[in-house]
């Protein structure tokens, strides 16, 4: 029925120039505008000027995945989650398995992980739905600390404690190893990235993404306009999960092993942090906060190993306090700033 | 004999021991505009509630056009045309006017459910969205942020987003609510413009309002319904002067 009616607003273009106004102004909101263009070309520096560092690109772009994920459920319908590793980690652990069963095929591995992660997410959203603020900090958190206990206890299966042993990932397209240089991670994670990023983002410019941020905005407010609100957050947090179960997989993949921290809390901890550093609500605030985040946490641990999160709390204080809507919420002040003087 | 559009049957709602409907029958025929009034706390509101869906009566049955429809949730009495608007804006702040009328739109065509395709591809649905904000005099604010519009743009824009779900049957708690005086009448304007085929019940407190566009009046009262006549009727209803208008009643009867 929707693609009918989608074939018909294409075939017969409404002649009236009245309202193509209308039409112009919310085309141009889903154009893309030249931070966003720098951001993407700065992403391939690191292949020219820290070569070195490749293997950390790598992680910060599977992190940042995980971040952006989060923000599809947080930034875009409200949905506090302490537990977003739950998917991570399923994911991670799916293209473990299969890797370690003798199917190493990256890009199967995804396509399973992002489903088996999907899976799980549809069917905990029928909760996730039902509840909002503080009890779904405590469903989500729950759910999770149940799903790592699980492992741990499954140790037949996950290897437990000690982390699955054996994962070896084929070449991507029989071609392209994983290198030492984290050469081909850091480019099979930022094509990844991009990929997922381009999906988000169409996502947040559709009829179901202007229904999300009537739900951030209202949800209360949404039934009375005919929508039905748990179906919305039921639909977004499987696809959430899905992207998240992508990540795990993406550093199961890049790294060759799994450990249980992968559904520990601390990564849920790290991706809620990492967020609303970056700026909830813009896509770009996970990308962002996920660089800033794991840099300084590279950059500090280098100075004092031991002493490193004395560093993470400073900022997160600072930038709490200073910008509320984290890094990208100041940076676009200070353009907009600049363009209306 | 014209149809009934909506139509409640014994409704019941109490909290604990407060009684806030009691036995409302109301048959409102297909077309008709119909005032809700009565004292604060009356229970005007409740009673929208509970015929919307957002709160469950303890008994009663509430019908539109010949179907039952007490135990549908709210979302899906609006999918079969009965809609409201709050007293209290209840709007999306960050949304522009257009995109806030383009949602709801969506909703009722289901394009929401579409998440590759852009917004911008639905044309049908902005100039649906367009047009309903050109009859409520709203296009030259229409791409500004909802909490920009002024308060009685904002009341206008609650209606646009009733509109937008192709009402059958339409329940208006205080459309006018903290507009100015002069400005309310325009608004009832509005209202008085919509098609013939919406039933239209509201609440308002202005009695000249009320007299000059409904066709029908209903005193609510303890959460019963003491009356229900032409305003006419109304006026002239001793009970509903004793208990309820007393001075306003004779402003127009003078009047």
């Amino acid at each position: 029925m929707i693609s009918d009616s989608g074939q018909l607003t294409e075939e017969t273009v409404p002649q009236e120039s009245r309202t193509s106004e209308a039409h112009d102004y919310l085309q141009a909101q889903s154009r893309w505008r030249w931070p966003e263009i720098v951001f993407w070309l700065a992403t391939l520096l690191p292949f020219v000027l820290v070569p070195s560092y490749l293997v950390l690109a790598a992680q910060i772009a599977i992190t940042a995945l995980f971040a952006l994920s989060l923000d599809l459920i947080l930034g875009f319908c409200g949905i506090v989650s302490l537990g977003h590793a739950a998917f991570f980690g399923i994911g991670a652990y799916t293209a473990g398995l299969l890797s370690k069963w003798g199917f190493g095929e990256p890009l199967s591995g995804l396509v399973m992980a992002a489903l088996a992660a999907g899976v799980f997410g549809y069917a905990t959203s029928f909760i996730i739905a039902r509840f909002r603020h503080l009890a779904l900090i405590m469903l989500t958190l729950g759910l999770a600390l149940l799903l790592q206990e699980i492992a741990n206890s499954a140790s037949w299966l996950t290897g437990g404690s000690d982390g699955l042993q054996g994962v070896h990932t084929w070449p991507i397209f029989g071609r392209f190893r994983f290198d030492l240089y984290g050469y081909t991670a850091y480019t099979y994670s930022l094509a990844l990235l991009f990929i997922v990023f381009l999906f988000a983002r169409r996502l947040i410019h559709s009829p179901f993404g202007l229904a999300l941020r009537g739900i951030r905005e209202n949800a209360v407010r949404m039934p009375a306009i005919g929508a039905s609100t748990r179906e919305h957050i039921r639909t977004v947090y499987t696809i959430a999960a899905a992207v998240a179960g992508i990540a795990g997989a993406l550093l199961t993949q890049t790294t060759e092993t799994v450990s249980l921290e992968v559904l520990g809390f601390q990564r849920s901890a790290d991706v809620l942090v990492m967020l609303i550093l970056g700026g909830t609500g813009r896509l770009y605030g996970g990308l962002i906060g996920a660089a800033v985040y794991m840099i300084a946490r590279d950059q500090f641990s280098g100075l004092n190993p031991q002493y490193w999160y004395f560093w993470i709390g400073l900022i997160l204080i600072a930038v709490v306090m200073m910008l509320p809507n984290g890094i990208l919420g100041g940076l676009s002040l200070l353009l907009r700033r600049r363009e209306t003087p | 004999m014209s149809e009934i559009a909506l139509s409640v049957r014994g409704l019941c709602k109490s909290f604990g021991s407060l009684v806030v409907a009691f036995d409302i029958e109301l048959n409102l025929p297909a077309g008709s505009r119909y005032a809700l009034i009565g004292p604060n706390g009356a229970g005007k509101t409740t009673l929208i509630n509970l015929i919307t869906g957002m709160l469950r009566p303890n008994a009663g049955r509430i019908v539109l056009d010949g179907a039952d429809i007490t135990g549908l949730a709210p979302e899906q009495r609006v999918r079969r045309g009965l809609v409201r608007t709050f007293q209290i804006n209840a709007l999306f702040p960050h949304l522009t006017a257009l995109e806030s009328v383009t949602l709801a739109v969506c909703e009722r065509t289901r394009a929401v459910r579409t998440f590759w395709r852009k917004v911008s591809a639905y044309r049908h649905e902005i100039d649906e969205a367009y047009d309903i904000l050109a009859a409520l005099s709203l296009t030259a604010v229409c791409h500004r942020p909802t909490r920009e519009l002024a308060y009685g743009q904002q009341r206008l824009l609650e209606i646009a987003l009733a509109m937008a779900a192709r009402p059958k049957v339409l329940l208006l708690d205080e459309p006018a609510a903290g507009v100015p005086r002069e400005d309310s009448a325009e608004l009832f304007k509005a209202i008085a413009g919509l098609s013939r085929d919406i039933t239209v019940l509201f609440i308002e407190h202005d009695m000249e309002l009320v007299f000059r566009f409904a066709s029908r009046v209903i005193v609510l009262v303890g959460g019963r319904v003491l009356v229900d006549g032409t305003p006419h009727e109304i006026a002239s209803d001793p009970q509903v002067r004793a208990v309820y208008l007393g001075r306003a009643m004779g402003k127009v009867a003078h009047g």
